[in-house]
């Protein structure tokens, strides 16, 4: 018993990270078509400002201060990543709309350079970020099953960003422009909507969300500039099955993925484990190959 | 091409590939064992574009999982290698990871007939595989792109995770005969070479039949509007599938000559980053067109091997930056600039094949 109850919640805390990375993708394909491969890339940005953070704090801060950098660490991870998507976007990516497979290899050649980056400034091997110290230790429940504080914290924060993403989609004025725009493009121009800036604006926010994950991984273990490899393509398969263009399917695949990915890897082994997760993507896209929720359209492809 | 067999134009473009073939095959003539070895390596790789090309370039479907086939076919002349070499006794790194007997599935690779075969037939069942639970519910563009890239990650976690199977990270090598010839002396490495050379033009003149076939055509259509081509009547699933799984093949056949020249496989080499970098040789030497294609593959490859020599940090940027150029400027690759210059393109009619790719070729 205690054992499921474990995996469980490592399960939950695995899906709510793979949660936090597909948001963004999910949003940025839905409304624009465009799968962002430098989007792991992103996420190591988060991560770095997070590492940045915390040498300032130790440098310029008095050490009683120290705890509370990761407080900063979360706003300035999001700010950096989302004018960092800002100039992906204008730059690059709306070059690229409507070419879903160009713009998936140029994003992949921009990650590999920004990969190289990070390498050359802050080095090849993987740097340490201190969690700070009230995230150590954790609840004990039923007796001996620990349910450490980071990932309780990574949990809350996945709920808080989620809440703010319904938030701005379902309740704000730009995000009633964005589903607009997501529907139907020219109708939601013709009507005087800046799809320019409502593009723009929601790249950048996708890669914020990304940044905020960066920020999240660097308690889990110590951050290398290929960190957000290891995720990305995992990320891509929660959109592939939740769907896209809806908050709920991304919701549900990285569920689907997060939960499935532990319990095989609990029940066979890590390798084999992740072959059988493919298995049942694959078999789950013979019932629905549009992912489990998609926008109906009556337009042809 | 039913005009006139022999217009100028033809004989150039004959008088070409004939130079083409019979520089590479005097190659030995003129190169180091060191450059003819590299030159072998790449014209394996060449093999692989080919393939990548009648899949990406004329049927629009961009494949992320080449690595993966191209390592089946490596894994299955290196088990025959490996067998041939332990002599009866079991494969040492079975040995350290404490396997008594062979597994069963090692068992056939003891003879070329059947290694070769697997090499080939192997790939291409696994593409056939995916591409009919695939393609036939439509799952196309980039989820299928993205599933191809799954497949790269499960195959290589799963080929670490078995060690005792596969020789885990350090994949399988140590072998170093073939047919009781050493592969490390000059002359085998000379007939092999040959052998490469034969490969690829087998390998470009199976794709140029089939390109300039009737199935070529329906390719290209499903490329250009694939509800268009089902509308008609045809059934694009089932060209998908076998363009894929063909694609699949040559990159087993490449994948074989690859040990060959290079005496290991492992899992690093059918990774995320080499199945991307195909295709980035599609990319930048046209797809679209076989002989841009091949000469990517070519001319990248011997890039790569001056400059990472050198500059290992460099290169990473250079290679990021290549895809960007590519994609935004040059989307024919290399041979959609040469095509166009105007002393080449003089003389060509309205009828144009429409090799090039046009947008928008994916939805």
């Amino acid at each position: 018993m205690d054992v499921i109850v474990l995996q469980l919640f490592n399960g939950i805390s695995v899906s709510s990270i793979l949660l936090l990375i597909a948001l963004g993708l999910a949003i940025t394909f839905g409304l624009m078509k465009v799968i962002n491969m430098a989007h792991g890339e992103l996420i190591m940005i988060g991560a770095y400002s997070a590492y940045v953070v915390q040498n300032l704090f130790t440098s310029y801060m008095p050490s009683s201060m120290f705890n509370w950098y990761f407080v900063a660490a979360i706003p300035v991870s999001f700010i950096v990543a989302f004018l960092m998507g800002l100039l992906l976007e204008t730059t690059l990516i709306r070059f690229l709309y409507g070419r879903p497979l160009d713009s998936l290899l140029a994003t992949w050649g921009i990650g590999l350079m920004l990969q190289q980056l990070a390498r050359t400034i802050f080095g090849a091997p993987n740097v340490g970020v201190t969690s700070p110290s009230w995230l150590n230790g954790g609840v004990t429940i039923m007796g001996d099953v620990v349910l450490p504080y980071k990932r309780l914290f990574i949990i809350a924060l996945v709920c808080l960003c989620l809440f703010a993403m319904y938030v701005y989609i379902y309740r704000s004025h730009s995000g009633r422009r964005m589903r607009a725009v997501m529907q139907n493009r020219e109708m939601a121009a013709c009507l005087g909507i800046s799809t320019r800036r409502v593009d723009a604006v929601t790249f950048a926010i996708g890669s914020g969300i990304a940044g905020i994950a960066g920020c999240a991984l660097t308690l889990m273990g110590p951050i290398g500039p290929s960190i957000g490899t290891y995720y990305i393509v995992d990320a891509f398969m929660v959109v592939v099955l939740g769907g896209v263009g809806k908050l709920v399917g991304t919701v549900f695949g990285a569920f689907g993925i997060g939960m499935s990915n532990t319990l095989f890897e609990y029940w066979t082994t890590a390798s084999l484990g992740k072959v059988l997760v493919f298995l049942c993507i694959v078999a789950f896209l013979q019932w629905r190959p549009m992912g489990l929720i998609a926008m109906r359209s009556r337009s042809l492809d | 091409m039913h005009k006139r067999l022999m217009s100028p134009q033809r004989l150039w473009l004959l008088a070409g590939y004939t130079a083409a073939a019979v520089a590479l095959f005097c190659a030995p003539l003129y190169l180091s064992d060191f450059r003819l070895n590299l030159l072998a390596k790449f014209l394996a790789f060449a093999i692989v574009a080919l393939g990548l090309d009648l899949i990406w370039g004329y049927t629009g479907i961009l494949s992320l999982g080449h690595g993966v086939f191209f390592g089946l076919g490596g894994y299955a002349m290196a088990m025959y290698l490996k067998l041939e070499a332990s002599g009866g006794r079991l494969p040492d790194f079975m040995d350290w990871s404490g396997l008594t007997a062979l597994p069963w599935f090692w068992k056939p690779f003891s003879s070329f007939g059947f290694a070769f075969a697997a090499g080939i037939l192997l790939p291409a069942l696994l593409a056939l595989v995916l591409g009919y639970f695939t393609f036939r519910n439509r799952i196309r563009g980039v989820y299928f792109t993205i599933l191809t890239q799954a497949l790269v990650i499960i195959t290589v976690t799963l080929f670490i995770g078995q060690q005792a199977y596969t020789g885990g990270t350090n994949g399988v090598t140590g072998y170093g005969k073939l047919f009781g010839q050493s592969l490390a002396s000059p002359e085998t490495k000379q007939t092999l070479y040959w052998v490469t050379v034969v490969a690829l033009i087998a390998a470009y003149v199976l794709c140029r039949f089939l390109v300039k076939s009737r199935f070529g055509k329906v390719l290209r259509a499903i490329r250009d509007g694939e509800n268009r081509v089902r509308f008609i009547g045809y059934n694009p699933a089932v060209y998908q599938m076998v363009a894929f799984s063909i694609s699949a093949g040559l990159a087993g056949l490449a994948g074989m000559l690859f040990v060959l020249h290079v005496g290991i496989i492992s899992p690093s080499m059918m990774g995320i980053v080499p199945s991307i970098e195909m295709v980035l040789w599609v990319a930048i030497g046209g797809r679209g067109t076989l002989v841009g294609a091949a000469l990517g593959a070519i001319l990248l490859n011997s890039a790569k091997s001056v400059f990472s020599e050198s500059y290992p940090d460099a290169w990473l940027f250079f290679m990021g930056a290549l895809f960007v150029i590519v994609v935004v400027f040059l989307p024919k690759g290399a041979a959609g600039l040469f095509g166009q210059f105007k002393w080449l393109r003089k003389g060509r009619t309205v009828h144009e094949d429409g090799d090039g790719v046009s947008y928008p070729a994916v939805r």
